[in-house]
């Protein structure tokens, strides 16, 4: 079936000349899986220059004070000689959060999975709104040119953390930076933009475009996840929004919104920052479950297990993350009886996530397993965010945060879950859909390789900073042997520091995989996984249009081993002789 | 109503919200525009009840009989949507371009009279800053009928509140007479008037949000 369906796609798409021309094609290209792979690329640049930013922190921290390797190519105003300036280094943990948070993880699982999945898995043609779609992705590149024009303003780039916190993001006399920080706040309102565009359309496509027959709970679990997702970043983002405009405002023409002095407060920009950022939290990690899943599934050739309660659990965790804020404001003098209701609604947050966490396993349990490389990322992803997700229990409860709060530990718990969780779900999903993106396979044998290192670095990285943070090392110092108590800790330093090397330098590899197989990859035939989702059922790279004929889809996609079939896997498209016509067919259809 | 295939979902779809793309991507982003406003207006009650200090009485710093007009203009606005958008359903072309060209002067207005009430406020010292030294309000905050403490705040609050509506209400009246041209061309009719519904939904919105905004801004 999965060939006839070729078949027809392909005479399908013979049959329609496309006579558009290069730039409507490739740069200005209202098509929503051509704006999902420039979103894939503008998101990969800046998550290497995120990377990038980390490794000169690293190397501060391991080797403070010494002279980077090639640190002289940057200005007198960033490390004369070559020595990282203590300005300059709080720049770069402020840009290395806001570039991975904002530009790298964001776009990566929502702007090109929302873009490239929703509409090829629900058997669209395209997005609700493909203008709007195209608008969405100039949007946030010229969001990302003034976020990176920030590097060269005068008095350096922002420098209050990528929270942002006033009264330091609020008034140059404090930070000593005006323009970079304002460059920060007009960034995030233009990315705004851009996000909501990008949730109108992605919610108005999965409500309205479903195929005949794709039922709400037919729907891929990826699906379910992005259109959950876009619910948060639609009513989540205009709160940044607003914040950010008070605090340009306050920074431009004298407003008073954070100035305690005159009657502002300093406390309203973190309750603003938070009730956006923490479903932004989920934000970053619910699509992340939402491939895994697939993917999952897919590797264990069995039906997902619970895939209601998978449903719920996700609706579970975007409702819970708006009423969850208020932990990451433990130690910022709010009420401590408001602190407790938070603890108390972030401990239920564990429910959900250990709900999806043992479907996971109950999905592999005694299947039959395929380790393909999306696949080992997938099982890393499942593994690394139990380790992000139980400490994030330890920070929820206050007394413990108390004495964790600000340390390393935070850093350890928010990269277990952010890198752990949703970098390793994004070289999951990348390597799965890539031959759907551009028609050829990245190559296993370099793909398993970058795996192991990556898998074997990043723990080495991250596993010891829980270490330095229960020891006291707080986040955001500049040089860790200004203090008798850290200086015993710096040989961890170095070594973390060295790991963090070795992690960075294993990501060439998947970069040098993803430019060659582009070029020289083997042909992908139109379902390398034999996965039963409705992309698959289309060329690899599918045509203008996607479907040649709207599909009619009779099952839900993790139809593995039927019983009803011969081979492994059942088509959500495939009609068996017992499968009835969806009432929403058309007559004649 | 007629409906022409136009009007509704997509064709061969699973059943969704029941109305066309357009349609349901405006509800969406209304909902957003729900959370903007709701930032700014939630950053204000928090500011205004945590304030140091009494904040200015209603009527010392704004002219609120001249608002109250303009709030007038802007509901009969919306009445003047409802009766384009009636007259473009009932098919009666003449009617609908008379009434959205009546929409857009009142909105039109709206924005002039807010341009009026901002040259008068600074004019008189009331700026986003706070109030300026020297000026006539100054002399009200030295004899203490404009409380000192929470003029910087209110400055701000009015202004961020108010602006940002009015540029809401600016981007309205810009669609509505790209709306208006299109409808010169005959691009509306009875089967299809979408643009017409999608704008009027927009439009209400922003003529709600202004009335809350009067009444927590001007009024209490």
């Amino acid at each position: 079936m999965a060939t006839t369906a070729a078949t027809v796609g392909q005479v399908g798409h013979a049959g329609h000349v496309d006579d558009r021309s290069f730039l409507r094609k490739y740069i200005f290209s209202t098509d929503h899986k051509i704006i999902g792979i420039q979103f894939l690329i503008m998101s990969l640049v800046f998550l290497a220059l995120g990377g990038t930013l980390a490794m000169m922190m690293r190397w501060q921290l391991g080797f403070p004070g010494q002279a980077m390797p090639g640190g002289t190519v940057l200005p007198e105003t960033m490390a004369p000689g070559g020595v990282l300036l203590p300005e300059f280094y709080i720049s770069l943990v402020t840009m290395h959060g806001t570039f991975m948070v904002f530009f790298a993880i964001m776009p990566l699982l929502v702007g090109v999975f929302g873009n490239f999945l929703i509409p090829l898995k629900i058997g669209a043609p395209d997005m609700a709104f493909p203008r709007l779609n195209m608008m969405s992705f100039w949007v946030a590149v010229s969001s990302g040119l003034i976020m990176l024009a920030g590097f060269w303003a005068e008095g350096g780039h922002a420098g209050a953390g990528w929270t942002a916190y006033a009264p330091l993001s609020e008034a140059p006399e404090y930070s000593g930076v005006s323009l970079g920080q304002q460059l920060w706040c007009l960034s995030l309102i233009v990315l705004g933009l851009s996000s909501m565009l990008g949730a109108v359309n992605y919610i108005t496509t999965v409500i309205n475009m479903r195929a005949p027959g794709m039922t709400w709970f037919r729907l891929p679990l990826s699906i379910w996840a992005l259109f959950i997702t876009a619910i948060l970043v639609l009513l989540a983002i205009p709160i940044l929004a607003g914040g950010a405009i008070m605090l340009l405002f306050d920074q431009t023409i004298g407003t008073h919104f954070f100035k305690p002095a005159t009657g502002g407060q300093v406390l309203l920009w973190q309750h603003l920052f938070w009730f956006f950022g923490h479903p932004e939290v989920y934000i970053l990690i619910l699509p992340a479950m939402g491939m895994v899943s697939d993917i999952i599934a897919n590797g264990s050739r069995k039906p997902i297990f619970g895939y209601e309660s998978m449903v719920f659990a996700i609706m579970g965790i975007g409702f819970l993350g708006w009423i969850v804020w208020g932990h990451h404001m433990f130690q910022s003098g709010m009420n401590p009886t408001l602190g407790q209701t938070f603890m108390i609604s972030t401990l239920f947050i564990a429910v959900p996530s250990a709900i999806k966490v043992f479907n996971w396993m109950g999905t592999m349990w005694r299947g039959s397993l395929h380790f393909h490389v999306p696949m080992l990322h997938a099982v890393a992803f499942v593994a690394m965010f139990v380790i992000g997700g139980l400490s994030g229990v330890f920070m929820a409860s206050t007394p413990v945060d108390i004495y964790i709060h600000d340390t390393y530990f935070i850093v350890a718990h928010i990269h277990y879950v952010l890198f752990g969780g949703s970098l390793f779900a994004l070289f999951a999903a990348i390597t799965y859909w890539y031959p759907k993106m551009f028609g050829r396979m990245m190559n296993p044998f370099w793909g398993k390789v970058h795996f192991w290192l990556t898998f074997g670095f990043y723990n080495l990285t991250f596993f010891p900073m829980h270490q330095l943070g229960l020891q006291g090392h707080m986040r955001r110092i500049y040089d860790p042997t200004e203090y008798t108590f850290l200086q015993p800790l710096q040989p961890l330093n170095q070594f973390i520091s060295i790991a963090a090397f070795l992690l960075f330098a294993s990501q060439a590899l998947f970069a040098l995989n993803f430019i060659l197989s582009w070029f020289t990859g083997a042909k992908a035939d139109v379902n390398p996984w034999r996965d039963n989702a409705l992309e698959w059922s289309v060329p690899s790279p599918p045509p203008h249009g996607n479907f040649a004929v709207t599909p009619t889809v009779y099952r839900g996609p993790y139809e593995y081993s039927s019983p009803e079939t011969s081979d492994d896997y059942l088509p959500q498209d495939k009609r068996l002789p017992t499968d009835r016509m969806p009432a929403s067919q058309p007559a004649g259809d | 109503m007629a409906h022409a295939a136009v009007m509704e979902p997509p064709a061969a779809a699973e059943p969704g919200a029941g109305v066309y793309n357009e349609k349901l991507g405006m509800w969406v982003f209304l909902g957003s525009e729900v959370m903007f406003f709701t930032a700014l207006i939630g950053s204000y009650i928090i500011l205004r009840f945590g304030a140091p200090g009494e904040w200015a009485r209603p009527g010392v710093v704004l002219n609120v009989p001249v608002t109250a007009f303009n709030t007038f203009l802007l509901i009969c606005s919306s009445v003047s949507m409802v009766k384009a958008y009636a007259a473009v359903v009932d098919g009666d072309q003449q009617k609908f371009k008379m009434w959205l060209l009546l929409t857009i002067i009142a909105g039109a207005s709206f924005v002039g009279v807010q341009a009026y009430e901002y040259t008068h406020l600074v004019h008189d010292g009331f700026l986003p800053s706070g109030i300026r030294e020297g000026s006539e309000l100054w002399e009200k905050v030295e004899a203490g009928t404009v409380p000192a403490a929470t003029a910087g705040i209110y400055g701000s609050s009015f202004y961020i509140m108010t602006g940002f509506h009015g540029f809401h209400v600016t981007c309205g009246v810009v669609s509505m007479i790209w709306v208006y041209l299109k409808a010169l061309r005959g691009g509306y009719s009875a089967t299809d008037y979408r643009g017409v519904e999608v704008i009027g939904l927009y439009w209400h919105f922003v003529d709600l949000v202004w009335i809350i905004l009067f009444t927590i801004v001007y009024l209490v």
